[in-house]
């Protein structure tokens, strides 16, 4: 491969990585620090990217459209309006037990994904909605991917920094007793299912925001290009190889899972073509094969959990009690 | 109406066999079992195979089938499931994740993306006081009743059977009254695996094969066993006809391509109103 | 030789110690009651002997057979049966099936066992198809108890068996217990009504804070000063 190549392999590896790790950032304040278990990621990221794309468009007669507002305002209601879909499903669930909350986001993101095929005049249907803006994108024409990387790395490290304030305070520690005991949380007093669907909301406001600045990086999407379910797979496989319950493993995760996931496209390439488009599949068995694997053996992750934080996590809910009782 | 009252009961026939094994799972395992509608694409792929590749006449194609997939779902819980089974609850969520992503795309490889069907060409359909019905959803429906009553006796009247009735009421204590509660735990995901490869194998006799059948099964087949207040096998049969009947019924309101939608919306508003399920068992 | 021989047993859960190398014995035919002070360790001994809670250090011997380290599953294939003090029935299941379920292992025809079982509890007899999780906690005592008499134990463990109960069926229990032990089997109970438990045993064990304190008859027991003001409230 050529200089040429290389470059803009790294290009796409960080784009595609820092979008993938925002969304794995989001799902580990669900599910590292609180234990939600949302398997709806897709659904979330999707409505991002579908509402950014409408609120930045002009006039279009194949969809809702023509708001033509700037991209970072549709960034900021993509993230906001998966927000609001997280707090409406958040609520009749997040009392419940666990798997509850998990059935009902694999219902919203199936609703969504029919919505999306089927409201023509609101998301133009099966045809997609195409010539999505590019922000900046005359003015850096040839090395447009360079100044993207950019956009959505300096995105990544915003949440990194936004999330890490939030989990070292006492809010984060609150979300963390939650996940480690539920009832000890209750017994000192926390109203724990707030702290849960804020963590909820929190984190379909990243994933919205990673499924917006794919929108307008890619410039075209449709209920085909999502496939919400692998979308979700993949970024839980970037946090389980990662760690969870670690913002830097969310992040490596997700870079390390992109090239995988990015490399099985080689294997399946050099397959015979009369595989054709089954060599997709087995691209997803291969990633499937790869989340069993590090379950069994690695359920830590590469990383593993921050010790630092979790210690004083611990520590402070059972002297708490101590005093209680 | 009444033409899709009957289609709703065929349906909720379907759904009821696979709610009543993942009942069985979430009762006795503790284990929402989120691969189970990828088991019934499973059992329903099986059948093709011996069927249609090669040729093997219905009945037996349909006895290996759930054989199989019962030695799959076995084979499934000893490598992946039991290792996890003392972490948290919820990891074994999260494989179950991964097996369904693992087996749907296993049948994607395997036998390809595109519909199929066990017979070609157009059965000719009774016509009984004005319903159509087809010869075919007249066997679904016979079989969905034997299978109900066959795994009702099986719990009510065999000493496995209350073995496992008594594994789910108490785990420890069944232990403790030296019943192998590792046997009973294979038993388990037997019968789970075969109701569910029953019910791919009947969803794929009424319309056709596609690798994200079990899939899109899912949300119902969890939607009635929450109905039925997961826990309850006889509540997971009411559940699969209600969720069966709404599906259907809704197509008289909105456009056909909700139907599965209707199924998550009904479970959304009964978690909002009764999350104890419709029929007692445990909130 | 003692039909059960506990010695220098020591267990306890996560970390933390509860046992720390407690004697006990149960000879053949005997009713040997265990009493002390909450958190002395009573329930996890019992359930140490039942292979419920790991054994750290020490020995128990049953009928000649070291068991230390074994499962319930495999301790009560060797004739030793236990019921729990809480959750000691199957709720949903009916009072035949739940001693049924007492007889999984047992080859062969279990109804005359039960038929046993129902003229040594009759009102178990009258209410044998009704749910278990629907009886009076003395009855559900009574299931617990029938269930696990239907292997035909050597010793049965009864953790707390009058716990909760109105004095009228704690009484009936206990009358229950003398007359399962004249049937041939030996019991060990935890009875936290000392003076009731102690006076249907033949001996006794007083245990505080996870060792032995005092044993003797238990006659004796009743009759001890010291035991009398730690529990008796004389």
């Amino acid at each position: 491969m050529e200089w040429g190549g290389i470059i803009g392999y790294g290009l796409f590896l960080l784009i595609y990585g820092g979008i993938y790790a925002i969304s794995a950032l989001g799902l580990n304040v669900q599910w590292g620090y609180t234990g939600l278990f949302n398997i709806g990621v897709g659904g979330f990221f999707l409505v991002g990217a579908y509402t950014s794309a409408i609120m930045t468009k002009g006039p279009d007669f194949s969809h809702l459209g023509g708001f033509g507002q700037p991209f970072l305002v549709g960034v900021l209601a993509g993230g906001l309006l998966a927000a609001v879909l997280a707090l409406l499903i958040g609520i009749p669930t997040l009392r419940l037990r666990g798997d509850y909350l998990a059935i009902a986001t694999i219902g919203i993101a199936e609703t969504l994904r029919l919505i999306v095929t089927n409201e023509q005049q609101l998301t133009a249907g099966v045809w997609g909605i195409g010539a999505i803006p590019k922000p900046l994108w005359s003015t850096f024409g040839d090395s447009y991917n360079a100044f993207y990387a950019v956009v959505v790395l300096l995105a990544m490290v915003l949440v990194y920094f936004a999330i890490e304030r939030g989990i070292r305070s006492p809010w984060g520690r609150v979300l963390k007793a939650v996940r480690e005991d539920e009832a000890v949380a209750q017994a000192v007093g926390k109203d724990v299912f707030r702290f849960k669907l804020q963590a909820l909301v929190l984190g379909a406001f990243f994933m919205g925001v990673a499924g917006a600045l794919f929108a307008h990086f890619v410039g075209y999407i449709s209920p085909e290009a999502f496939e919400p379910m692998n979308a979700t797979f993949l970024v839980w496989v970037m946090l389980i190889v990662g760690g969870s319950g670690n913002s830097k493993g969310a992040m490596l995760g997700a870079f390390i899972v992109w090239v995988i996931w990015s490399g099985t496209e080689f294997v399946a390439a050099a397959l015979p073509p009369t595989f054709g488009p089954r060599a997709h599949a087995l691209r997803i068995v291969l990633i499937g094969l790869l989340l069993m694997a590090m379950l069994l053996w690695r359920p830590q992750g590469v990383l593993g959990e921050e010790r630092q934080v979790s210690k004083l996590v611990r520590n402070e809910p059972a002297g708490r009690s101590a005093q209680g009782g | 109406m009444a033409q899709l009252i009957l289609y709703g009961l065929i349906y909720g026939g379907i759904i009821s066999l696979g709610a009543i094994g993942l009942t069985l799972l979430v009762r006795i395992l503790k284990f929402s079992h989120f691969a189970h509608g990828d088991m019934m694409a499973l059992g329903a792929y099986l059948t093709l195979l011996f069927r249609v590749t090669m040729g093997l006449p219905m009945w037996l194609s349909v006895a290996l089938a759930v054989i199989l997939t019962a030695v799959a779902a076995v084979l499934i819980d000893r490598i992946f499931y039991k290792p996890l089974r003392r972490t948290s609850p919820a990891i074994l969520l999260i494989a179950s994740v991964g097996v369904a992503l693992v087996l749907r795309h296993l049948i994607q490889f395997f036998w390809g993306a595109a519909p199929q069907v066990y017979q070609r060409g157009v059965e000719r359909p009774y016509i009984v006081w004005g319903l159509r019905i087809r010869p075919t959803q007249v066997w679904i429906l016979v079989m969905a009743v034997v299978l109900v009553i066959a795994v009702w006796l099986f719990l009510q009247k065999t000493k496995t059977g209350k073995a496992l009735r008594a594994m789910a009421d108490n785990m420890d204590l069944a232990a403790v009254s030296g019943i192998d509660t590792e046997r009973m735990v294979v038993w388990t995901w037997v019968l789970g695996a075969a109701l569910a490869a029953a019910a791919g194998i009947m969803l794929g006799m009424d319309t056709q094969l596609r690798p994200a059948m079990g899939w899109l099964m899912l949300l119902p087949i969890f939607a009635a066993a929450i109905l039925g207040g997961l826990g309850n096998p006889y509540g997971a049969i009411a559940g699969g006809m209600i969720i069966a009947l709404s599906q259907e019924l809704s197509t008289m309101f909105i456009n056909t391509a909700y139907k599965p939608a209707v199924a998550f919306v009904l479970m959304v508003l009964l978690l909002l109103v009764r999350p104890q399920g419709l029929f007692g068992g445990k909130a | 030789m003692a039909l059960l021989e506990v010695s220098g047993l020591r267990a306890g859960y996560a970390e933390v110690d509860i046992l720390h190398g407690v004697n006990l014995a149960v000879n053949q035919d005997e009713i040997v009651c265990v009493v002390g002070p909450n958190g002395a360790g009573k329930s996890t001994l019992m359930k140490s002997i039942f292979g419920l809670v790991r054994v750290r250090d020490g020995r128990i011997v049953f009928q000649g057979e070291d068991i230390t380290g074994l499962g319930p599953s495999q301790i009560v294939r060797r004739g030793m049966c236990y019921v729990p003090q809480n959750n000691n029935v199957f709720p949903s299941l009916t009072v035949e099936e739940n001693l049924e379920m007492g007889a999984f292992i047992r080859q062969g025809d279990f109804r005359r066992k039960m038929e046993e079982m129902f003229e040594l509890f009759p009102i178990l007899k009258e209410r044998r198809r009704q749910k278990a999780g629907t009886m009076s906690g003395g009855q559900q005592q009574m299931v617990a108890m029938a269930r696990a008499l239907m292997l035909d134990p050597k010793l049965i463990l009864l953790d707390e068996p009058t716990a909760g109960l109105s004095p009228k069926f704690a009484e009936l229990v206990l009358e229950k217990v003398t007359e399962i032990n004249r049937m041939g089997v030996s019991v060990l109970m935890i009875e936290q009504n000392a003076r009731a438990g102690l006076a249907i045993s033949h001996r006794g064990y007083v245990l505080t804070m996870g060792r032995n304190r005092l044993d003797d008859t238990g006659q004796a027991l009743l009759a001890n000063e010291e035991v009398g003001r730690l529990f008796l409230g004389g």
